[in-house]
């Protein structure tokens, strides 16, 4: 029997090799290919759309390549899709991020910057990247959360956050304010946390994606 | 529940080999990187960091081996560092698995790097390694293992890599690396305050409250030990249960 075939979406950003190393660590069924072809990722059971650097060159980048057709074609297929981070970022309506750039607006959702007056426990501003382990709250049912406990750690490095619809959050997080660590609808969704970095839990994730058929 | 402080061991890496020496002398070998690196993992490790401690040019093929293999069995944020020159070496290094990127050398010499490798890769890879003694009142940056003073004022020299780009600064006390008499709990202050991105303490670990110390004292945002975790005088759940005993956010 052939493999299943799970495409990692390359338009020239950001570190790609962490998300496949964990993919083929957690889904040895799977053929895990890191691609442009617009043919393979069509072709592909599962596809990640994966971001990492400013969004303005992601969106310049998605544009360029036309990535954000595919991104529209993956969506009306039923094909399951996730997006991580700036790939998630890149999912909503628009960005503030380098003055204001237009995102695939898939969810209705806007992305902000932390706020600078933020304190954390020292009185002190909190930094920005927000870098590290937090919680994640799981705020609806999702085949995706299968063996993962709300309030789990999950490891995150970004500066700007998309605010919460709650129509579409699925697990939020804190951090000065409340903010979306997780979005999906239908066989669409995305995380702000990199899953590939967050040890068990965040494998547990990705294993659940492969096992995903898109339907919730 | 606020964001967790981290726990980061570093691997010394000399031709494949982890080693630890007390201020860069009386090197003793701490084992295989790829074995240390998944212990650590399996300890809870928030992150791994790996510094290349010759960093010769043949060296490199090896490192770039050592990271590829160790990104294939761990988990978690993985950071390498040491003679990262050029946009190509940051490459070759994210390309094995690498998360971020330590700059420390190339920054003194040509500090524009820091900028041209943060547009190129983004803020987050980019940690800009600080290595700072203490000079009269003040504190500023040595090259070459401690050896080469540059005359740059730490705290200034902080300030200006955040404006060039850094996601993050990685600041060891040269006067406390493997010292075991605990951070340089004024210098982790006076830079951790004085910008706004996360500050890793490093050099000088030897029990488990100056970790605690370094986060409540020093106001770091994660600490950094080699020598405590890796000839089995603690694991990194003794030192999370520790700091969690002080009040301090960990993951669990």
């Amino acid at each position: 029997m052939s493999k299943h075939l799970l495409t990692i979406i390359d338009y020239g950003m950001g570190n790609l090799h962490s998300v496949a190393k964990a993919l083929e660590h957690v889904a040895p069924n799977f053929q895990v290919e890191i691609t442009a072809d617009k043919a393979r990722i069509a072709a592909a059971d599962h596809v990640i759309l994966p971001g990492v650097g400013a969004i303005r060159d992601c969106m310049a980048e998605i544009r360029a390549q036309g990535v954000d057709t595919l991104v529209r074609d993956v969506l009306a297929s039923g094909t399951p899709f996730l997006g991580i981070c700036v790939g998630m970022q890149a999912l909503m309506h628009s960005s503030d991020e380098n003055g204001g750039v237009a995102g695939l607006n898939t969810f209705p959702g806007r992305v902000h910057c932390f706020p600078k007056d933020a304190l954390d426990v020292h009185d002190l501003p909190m930094k920005v990247p927000h870098m590290g382990w937090n919680n994640v709250y799981q705020q609806a049912e999702h085949p995706l959360w299968q063996g993962i406990e709300s309030g789990e750690r999950f490891y995150f490095v970004h500066s700007y956050y998309v605010e919460p619809q709650p129509a579409y959050t699925i697990g939020t997080c804190h951090y000065g304010p409340e903010f979306a660590a997780m979005v999906g609808r239908d066989n669409l969704f995305a995380t702000q946390f990199h899953p590939e970095k967050s040890h068990t839990a965040g494998l547990q994730l990705l294993k659940n994606f492969t096992d995903w058929n898109g339907r919730l | 529940m606020p964001l967790a402080k981290r726990i980061i061991p570093c691997l010394d890496v000399d031709r494949g080999r982890v080693v630890k020496g007390v201020n860069f002398l009386n090197i003793r070998d701490a084992g295989d990187p790829v074995e240390v690196a998944k212990r650590y993992n399996e300890q809870g490790a928030d992150e791994i960091t790996m510094l290349d401690i010759t960093a010769t040019h043949e060296g490199r093929g090896t490192m770039i081996e050592t990271v590829r293999a160790i990104a294939g069995q761990v988990f978690i944020p993985l950071t390498v560092g040491g003679g990262i020159r050029t946009v190509a070496d940051i490459r070759a290094m994210l390309n094995a698995g690498a998360d971020k990127i330590g700059i420390n050398s190339a920054a003194i010499s040509n500090p524009a790097f820091v900028r041209e490798a943060s547009e190129r890769f983004g803020a987050q890879c980019i940690v800009v390694a600080i290595d700072a003694k203490r000079v009269d009142d003040h504190w500023e940056i040595f090259t070459h293992g401690g050896r080469k003073a540059t005359g740059i004022n730490a705290v200034e020299w902080a300030i200006r890599m955040q404006a060039y780009g850094a996601g993050e600064l990685l600041l060891t006390s040269m006067d406390r690396d493997g010292a075991k008499s605990g951070f340089d709990l004024a210098l982790t202050r006076a830079i951790s305050d004085a910008v706004s991105i996360p500050v890793i303490a490093s050099g000088g670990v030897g029990t488990l409250e100056h970790l605690a110390e370094g986060v409540n004292l020093g106001h770091a945002d994660a600490v950094l030990a080699a020598s405590i975790f890796h000839f089995g005088e603690f694991t990194i759940a003794d030192a999370k249960r520790h700091m969690a005993s002080r009040n301090i956010e960990m993951r669990r």
